[in-house]
């Protein structure tokens, strides 16, 4: 069920405000995907346009092509919650629904959207979503607890069960394990791995370390300058781009020579 | 970094880095109070005992004294704090009184009818004593239930078109004229709705839905204004995080912003209630008063608390004592129940937010 | 900055059915206020005209509306005013002694005292008012009238009953005590705790810190929370109706038995036994009381909010 993405001649506006320009890139089904580049050169604007989060802010756009195995999400008469809907995200800070317990959380998917699924059915998927965010056996006794009583980095693998529950075929994830210790940040590395076997994944992070352990391609994002739009530098596999990048910008940025 | 090279005005002296302070003990300050405090007790009794007076001689000079006593030992600035201490201190003492005096009288003087038949009967064929506000207590209760089932709906919407969808123009032109309706005198509108329903009834009309529509335009900016607050409180994460697991907005909304807000929803209309609860005047002019008891919003007068209160102290009829006393147990069953909305509104708060601990 | 000139309008989302209904309702709700905001001033209006148009010898009074509702007018602002100026600084103070006297534990209770005050009805002010404060200001009345009766203010002949205009503005002022301080308490609280703690750690006493950090930086929200007070105080109704003892014309006089009446308070003394032009009358009165409302509100909207704008507090 996993896709490919091919995005053509993306620009990416807020307003008036050109963030990200002309970025042509495809990302292979089945793999991990990392993204990285300095602060404010448009790789969470990039990302949330994979899946038109983008456009829940006032005035945000953007002109170009994202293509999921032929299909154009931006096209006409595409509803962006089905687009929503087989491309998840998982955010920076973990953010579970405080009004819910872990359970609900992880059936939030199906039940915010009125999905009419049996109880054993039900409980089978968030057993299945848990597991699969490696989660279950810390929480398999207290799942109608609030799931906001975890900790940060649980709360981080409450949401990427949150997200593969409703089974999409792409998962963004935006600086997933920024907010987390060593210890939870290897375990959802651990857990990406696993996943790639049946996600698309595009993750962002600016852990260089982190990019190159688990990904196979990464995709340098940079400013061209003061008040420039950011744009794509170079797209490589992962090994490339960390020994013997095309561009000098890349390999200044990984080497911390960067500015 | 800064401290120690600031020059030290008046009475601090400097020692090498550390600036000392010549403290007045806190005993001392207090004594020193008591003791201005006690010779303007004296000076009032000399002078004519009056309590007034005496209170006002004794914090007067209790706090000259302080001052005083403070100035010679602690230097100028040290005694200006302690005298704006005192100021503020006073005056926030002084506040107190009328609300104590209001609770001390209002009970008082309402507990004298607060009795069974107060509650079980209506003003229906009596003259002089016995009587209650049975029918005034009704009519308060569904006049303030339509008031909100009007006002909640619409005043929640507002909110959340306000937070969730506004835009641009109509959402500022909205939001500005929320807080011009915020500032419409409560007997103005009563004279709106007035007006509205003359236009269709005639000038002579009286009906308990007249007083809703009038205390729904002084409920739905109270519901909106303080809903808009919540619903901003709900972080946009949720929101986003909802989004990305295909959801549409609406049902972002209802089933994850509104239930993140409820408590504080809550709050809010309980407090819009207790606001309009005990308005008296829009149902003056538009819901009128009688004696018996009528249950028909939609068929003419209707007794209410708040205007039966007034009418039974400012029309007593002959012999006053037994309207005036039935008065006053109105108006203590008004703040019982004002009261009673505010703790309700504390408790959900306090009791339904959503629990965030670890 | 990279701007484009025009961008071409992006094709309108699909929105599904529930969205649509739910943001058309919502949407809707807003309007209704747009719409009831309008039919108030509309109704006002159209209710006030015949009382506008009609001649001056048919108005109660006989000497046409301007000479009616002057007076009211007059008292009504007499009455907002003084509850302002002594609620003000008392507010002010209380706001003080909340946020940074009183004892940590201690605030959040006394803040919510105070706020209950602002929940008690108007009427039973009112009761209060005449039975508790009107008789309690008599001695002080008799005396002003002694002593103080050269200034224009305390003229005299003092009110045997408190029923003053004395009295009612200090009733007034107590109502409006608890709004006032509502707000200064929010903005005082605001202060930004790095300027505090930069005047602390100059060595400023409490006092000095208050007064270069907080003071300076709450100013416009007190303003504001005064002007909604007087809001408050302009439109009070019943608590003035049943307080003040109102005979008189235009007058300074604030310790005597005839004194001008509110507007508010003669809409709700007079409207239940009025018919015909009276009522378009009082409403006429009641359309000029929701003009003077309106325009203090918006001052005081547009105070708060510059303030919002200036201190860069979210
Ligand atoms: N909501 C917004 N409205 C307007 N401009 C925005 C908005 N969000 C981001 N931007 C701008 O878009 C550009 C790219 O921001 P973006 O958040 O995508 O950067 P980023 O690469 O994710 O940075 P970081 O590594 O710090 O997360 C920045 O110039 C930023 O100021
Ligand atoms: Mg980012």
């Amino acid at each position: 069920m996993a896709k490919r993405i091919d995005v053509s001649d993306l620009d990416i506006y807020y307003g008036n405000f050109l963030a990200v320009q002309g970025v042509n890139i495809s990302i292979e089904p089945r793999s991990i995907t990392a993204l990285i580049g300095p602060s404010g050169c448009g790789k969470s604007t990039f990302l949330r346009s994979l899946n038109r989060m983008h456009e829940v802010i006032p005035g945000a756009r953007v002109e170009g092509k994202v293509v999921i195995d032929g299909q154009d999400l931006y096209g006409a008469d595409v509803d962006p919650v089905d687009v929503r809907r087989q491309i998840g995200m998982v955010f920076q800070r973990p953010n579970p629904f405080p009004t819910m317990s872990i359970y609900d959380n992880v059936a939030a998917g199906l039940r915010l959207n009125a999905k009419k699924v049996k109880k054993a059915e039900l409980d089978d998927l968030v057993e299945r979503s848990l597991k699969g965010a490696n989660l279950w056996t810390e929480v398999k006794d207290r799942l109608n607890r609030p799931g906001s009583g975890l900790s940060g980095g649980q709360q981080q693998r409450l949401c990427i069960a949150r997200a593969i529950a409703v089974e999409p075929e792409v998962l963004l994830m935006d600086e997933p394990c920024s907010a987390l210790d060593p210890i939870s940040t290897l375990a959802i590395e651990d857990l990406m791995t696993e996943l790639k076997e049946r996600f698309t994944i595009v993750i962002v992070t600016h852990n260089m370390q982190q990019a190159a352990r688990v990904s196979e391609s990464t995709g340098f994002f940079n400013l061209a300058g003061v008040g420039q739009p950011g744009r794509l530098v170079e797209f490589n596999p992962t090994e490339k781009i960390f020994s013997n990048p095309d561009e000098k910008a890349t390999e200044d940025y990984i080497s911390g020579r960067f500015g | 970094m800064t401290t120690a090279t600031q020059p030290a005005p008046g009475g601090t002296e400097q020692q090498g880095l550390v600036e000392r302070h010549r403290q007045l003990p806190r005993f001392a300050l207090a004594g020193l109070f008591a003791v201005g405090a006690v010779v303007g007790v004296l000076a009032s009794v000399l002078t004519g005992f009056n309590l007034v007076l005496a209170v006002i001689y004794a914090v007067v000079l209790g706090t000259l004294s302080v001052y005083v006593a403070s100035r010679s030992v602690e230097g100028s600035r040290k005694a200006v704090d302690r005298l704006v201490t005192c100021v503020v201190t006073t005056a926030f003492a002084v506040a107190m009184v009328p609300l104590v005096s209001l609770i001390w009288t209002v009970l008082g003087r309402g507990l004298r009818r607060l009795d069974g038949e107060f509650f079980n009967s209506s003003m229906l064929g009596v003259v002089g004593e016995g009587g209650g506000a049975y029918h005034a207590i009704l009519g308060t209760l569904i006049i303030t239930g339509l008031t909100a089932l009007i006002s909640v709906p619409i005043g929640l919407l507002t909110a959340i078109y306000i937070v969730e969808y506004g835009t641009g123009r109509l959402k500022k032109a909205i939001t500005f004229l929320v807080d011009v309706m915020t500032g419409i005198p409560s007997i103005v509108a009563g004279l709106f709705a007035f007006a509205l329903f003359a236009i269709f009834f005639g000038p002579g009309v009286r009906l308990g839905i007249m007083g809703a529509t009038a205390l729904s335009v002084l409920m739905i900016p109270v519901v909106v204004r303080s809903s808009e607050e919540v619903l901003k409180l709900v972080p946009n994460e949720l929101r986003e995080a909802a989004y990305a697991l295909g959801v549409p907005k609406w049902r972002t909304i209802v089933k994850v912003v509104i239930p993140t807000a409820i408590a504080g929803l809550a709050t809010a209309v309980t407090l819009a209630i207790a606001r309009v609860i005990g308005e008296t005047a829009p149902l003056l002019i538009t819901v009128g008063i009688i004696n018996g008891t009528n249950l028909d919003p939609i068929d003419g007068r209707m007794a209410t608390l708040p205007v039966f209160a007034y009418y039974q102290l400012t029309q007593p009829g002959f012999p006053p004592e037994f309207a005036i006393d039935r008065a006053w147990t109105a108006a203590l069953i008004l703040i019982i129940l004002v009261m009673a909305l505010n703790v309700v509104a504390r408790l959900i708060s306090r009791f339904f937010a959503p629990k965030t601990g670890r | 900055m990279t701007t484009t000139s025009a961008p071409p309008e992006p094709p309108r989302p699909k929105r599904r059915v529930g969205d649509r209904i739910f943001a058309g309702s919502a949407t809707g709700a807003g309007i209704l206020i747009l719409v009831v905001l309008a039919g108030v001033a509309a109704f006002l209006v159209s209710e006030a005209w015949p009382a506008v148009t009609a001649p001056a010898g048919d108005i109660p009074g006989g000497d046409g509306l301007t000479a009616y509702i002057a007076p009211l007018i007059f008292g009504t602002l007499l009455a907002a005013v003084i509850a302002l100026v002594v609620a003000t600084p008392l507010a002010v103070a209380i706001a003080l002694y909340i946020t940074y006297y009183a004892p940590r534990r201690l605030a959040a209770g006394m803040g919510y005292v105070i706020d209950l005050l602002a929940a008690i009805p108007s009427v039973v002010y009112g009761f209060w008012g005449i039975a508790a404060l009107a008789p309690a200001m008599v001695p002080f009345y008799v005396w002003a009238e002694e002593h103080l009766s050269f200034i224009p203010l305390f003229a005299g002949p003092a009110s045997a009953t408190g029923r003053t205009m004395l009295t009612a503005g200090l009733m007034l002022g107590v109502m409006i005590l608890p709004i006032i301080s509502a707000i200064s308490r929010e903005v005082f609280s605001q202060a930004p705790a790095l300027h505090r703690e930069a005047a602390l750690a100059l060595g400023a006493t409490r006092w000095e810190m208050i007064k270069m950090a907080v003071l300076p930086y709450g100013k416009s929200g007190v303003i504001g929370g005064a002007m909604l007070g007087l809001g408050r105080a302009l439109g009070e109704t019943l608590a003035i109706a049943i307080v003040l003892s109102a005979s008189g014309g235009i007058t300074f006089n604030l310790i005597s038995n005839s004194n001008p009446s509110t507007i508010a308070a003669n809409i709700a003394l007079k409207f239940p036994e009025s018919t015909g032009l009276d009522v378009n009358t009082l409403i006429a009165s009641g359309l000029a009381l929701f003009v003077i409302t309106l325009a203090v509100n918006m001052l005081a909207r547009w105070v708060v909010n510059r303030r919002a704008d200036f201190s860069g507090a979210n």
